[in-house]
């Protein structure tokens, strides 16, 4: 996974709200090795019909979009099942960030797993943005994890909250377990008293 | 100790460390992994690590099996063929118990779990599927993870969270007749949406849940995560010590009273404080189905297909011309004239034993319309089943008799709903393509959808009923 600590890229505004992981990337290509690369996944059946002809009205197939690599939603954005290959197929197609004004939350912790941040702001900022991504097509924005602050297309700034933890994890591209293992006395402390505990629990 | 709620004593009881920074290490008592699971194993094999604890994680095929035969050579796509393949693999190496496609234990991870007492009152659990909160149906804690999560559960028997806040979701009042679980939920989803719960484990509580049999608490529970929800929980009482006892491995002798003991201290404490309540009447519900492309978009079968014009919200009313166009209706059509062209009866959320009694009740009334599937949640309800006789019922009506799997719910498999067919189903999500790409799908309980396949269009159950 990638450090992130400033990501300034092309935004493209999705206006659909509730956008579930399914939509994202269907079930169908959930077995591929995660080696072998996800991008092309990524709304797979929004961006290209049953041909696998590119349908020109989807927003990441208008040439002002191709090189997106942040993302602003509505509400609710990657709700439902809990696919890793969703965050995986965003990453991989070179969108860093999805600012939204929801997040399913198995879906916002998957995406720190895999140096993609999604940022909470208010919906009417999250709107606001989307006018002016429209407005202009293919501007930029900037998104500050160090700072805390997105950068708008127009400059202004709104800073944004996120649990200490998981920026530092993020900035460094520390991963999970090398963390976890830090701890291993505790656990196994744990486990010992959980074991006269709930006796039952174990095989 | 200040009164904590049922999920917060659970909680309590796996806090392996909490860091300065509020992220909590929780102790997963115990994990189930299924072939979808293969991702983490992988990531745990780049590693040269080994499952910490084997004897915790328990597992079984269910995503990718074909529900033709459970014969390997039944599965047609190498991709999900080397997946199942690899579960039995990863499951020798690692020591971790495996209900293979050959065992009759076999079935959807979150049917054999509570079918099997692996889940448990009080216990973390994890699994890499978000119906994992099906399981607090008996008072586990029980978190939908990503391939990442499963990885690190695997390696450390760990898992980081940020603690949920409480909520409650108190049902009250009488049942009315056709009215089913599934109902209830769809009623609290359409209430709160489907953004509703984030954030929060749902407690559901109330008179109502209360008089629920486990199988329909888990029906209620499966869907937590269609509310938006973390998890789903229901306080653990003498239904659900009676469901558990004697099931394989559910404690037993000294550790049976032991356990029983324990679990009666689990319920919320009066004076409890919830982040937020919602009270809904289900003397007042009907049959429920949905009509959009999210569990939320759900309305009386009684009622009309909604019209966008009335939506105040532009981006609102844009959203909803959008998914009405997908799944291809006019505001104002009575649900119950929606014609269908096929029916789905499975899936973790609907396939059990008295889902299957329920639908055959109304199959034994007539002859399908449509094509229509009965996907037995798990082997040994499929075997139960057959026992009754049922499968004799839905073939006589024509329904199709299948083996145990995820089937046409995901659509992983290969079973899949045709682009531009409705399919009235027993699942939990109606998101496009679903079911298949192009897949219209509405949502309904397992009467209402063996009703439908009688009708070859939505049907209000309560007409069959009064002929049962």
């Amino acid at each position: 996974m990638e450090p992130f600590r400033r990501h300034t890229a092309i935004a493209v505004p999705y206006d659909q709200p509730n956008v579930d992981t399914d939509q994202i990337i269907p079930a169908r290509f959930l077995r591929r090795k995660r080696s072998s690369g996800f991008a092309s996944f990524l709304f797979h059946d929004l961006r290209q019909d049953e041909q696998g002809r590119e349908n020109p009205d989807f927003i990441l197939n208008k040439p002002a979009y191709r090189k997106a690599g942040i993302l602003v939603a509505d509400n609710t954005f990657g709700s439902g099942s809990s696919r890793e290959q969703a965050a995986w197929s965003l990453v991989d197609y070179g969108i860093r960030s999805v600012v939204a004004s929801s997040f399913g939350d198995i879906f916002y912790n998957n995406s720190f797993k895999n140096g993609l941040l999604p940022v909470r702001l208010a919906d009417d900022i999250v709107r606001g943005l989307r006018a002016q991504l429209h407005a202009t097509p293919g501007s930029q924005m900037t998104i500050d994890l160090e700072e805390q602050v997105v950068i708008g297309p127009k400059g202004d700034r709104y800073p944004f909250e996120i649990e200490p933890f998981r920026k530092r994890c993020l900035m460094l591209a520390l991963d999970d377990i090398g963390i976890t293992l830090e701890y291993e006395k505790q656990i196994a402390a744990f486990e010992q008293t959980y074991k006269g505990r709930r006796p039952w629990v174990a095989r | 100790m200040a009164p904590r709620t049922l999920f917060e004593k659970v909680w309590d009881d796996h806090t392996v460390l909490v860091r300065d920074d509020g992220q909590t290490l929780l102790y997963v008592g115990r994990h189930l992994a299924h072939d979808g699971s293969y991702h983490a194993f992988d990531f745990l094999k780049a590693r040269k690590m080994k499952v910490r604890r084997p004897d915790l994680t328990y597992a079984t095929p269910d995503h990718g099996v074909s529900t033709a035969t459970h014969d390997l050579a039944s599965i047609t796509d190498p991709e999900q063929l080397e997946v199942v393949r690899a579960l039995t693999a990863n499951s020798a190496e690692h020591g971790v118990m495996l209900f293979d496609l050959d065992d009759d234990r076999q079935g959807i991870v979150h049917v054999v779990g509570p079918e099997q007492g692996i889940t448990l009152p009080g216990l973390v659990m994890t699994c890499g599927d978000s119906h994992t909160s099906t399981h607090g149906a008996l008072g586990a804690l029980a978190f939908g993870v990503g391939a990442s999560d499963v990885y690190h559960v695997l390696a450390t028997q760990t898992t980081w969270q940020k603690k949920p806040k409480a909520m409650r979701i108190t049902v009250e009042g009488k049942r009315p007749a056709g009215v089913t679980a599934k109902d209830i939920i769809l009623a609290i989803i359409g209430k709160i949406g489907t953004n509703g719960g984030n954030g929060h484990v749902i407690e559901y509580a109330g008179s109502t849940i209360r008089s629920l049999s486990i199988e329909e608490r888990l029906t209620v529970c499966n869907m937590s995560i269609e509310a938006g929800a973390r998890a789903g929980m229901i306080a653990p009482d003498d239904t659900t010590f009676a469901y558990i006892e004697g099931r394989p491995f559910a404690p037993k002798g000294a550790d049976w009273k032991r356990s029983v003991d324990y679990w009666k201290t689990l319920p919320s404490d009066s004076g409890a404080t919830f982040a937020r309540e919602v009270a809904l009447d289900a003397a007042a519900l009907a049959p429920m189905v949905t009509w959009g492309t999210s569990p939320e978009d759900v309305a009386a079968v009684t009622d009309v297909v909604p019209d966008p014009a009335r939506e105040t919200d532009a981006d609102r009313r844009a959203a909803m011309q959008s998914n009405l166009e997908y799944m291809g209706l006019k505001p104002g059509t009575p649900l119950s004239q929606v014609p269908i062209d096929r029916v789905f009866i499975g899936s973790c959320t609907n396939a059990r034993i008295e889902d299957l009694r329920a639908a055959a009740k109304i199959a034994k009334l007539g002859k399908v319309k449509v094509p229509s599937w009965v996907v037995p949640g798990s082997s040994l309800v499929k075997k139960q089943a057959e026992q009754e006789g049922l499968d004799q019922v839905f073939r006589k009506a024509g329904f199709e008799w299948r083996e145990s799997g995820c089937s046409m719910c995901v659509g992983m498999n290969g079973d899949v709903v045709a682009p531009g067919q409705r399919c009235a189903s027993t699942s939990n999500r109606n998101f496009r393509g679903r079911q298949g790409r192009g897949s219209r799908t509405h949502l309904m309980s397992p009467e209402m959808a063996a009703a439908s396949a009688l009708a070859g269009r939505i049907a209000d159950v309560r007409d069959y009923l009064k002929r049962v």
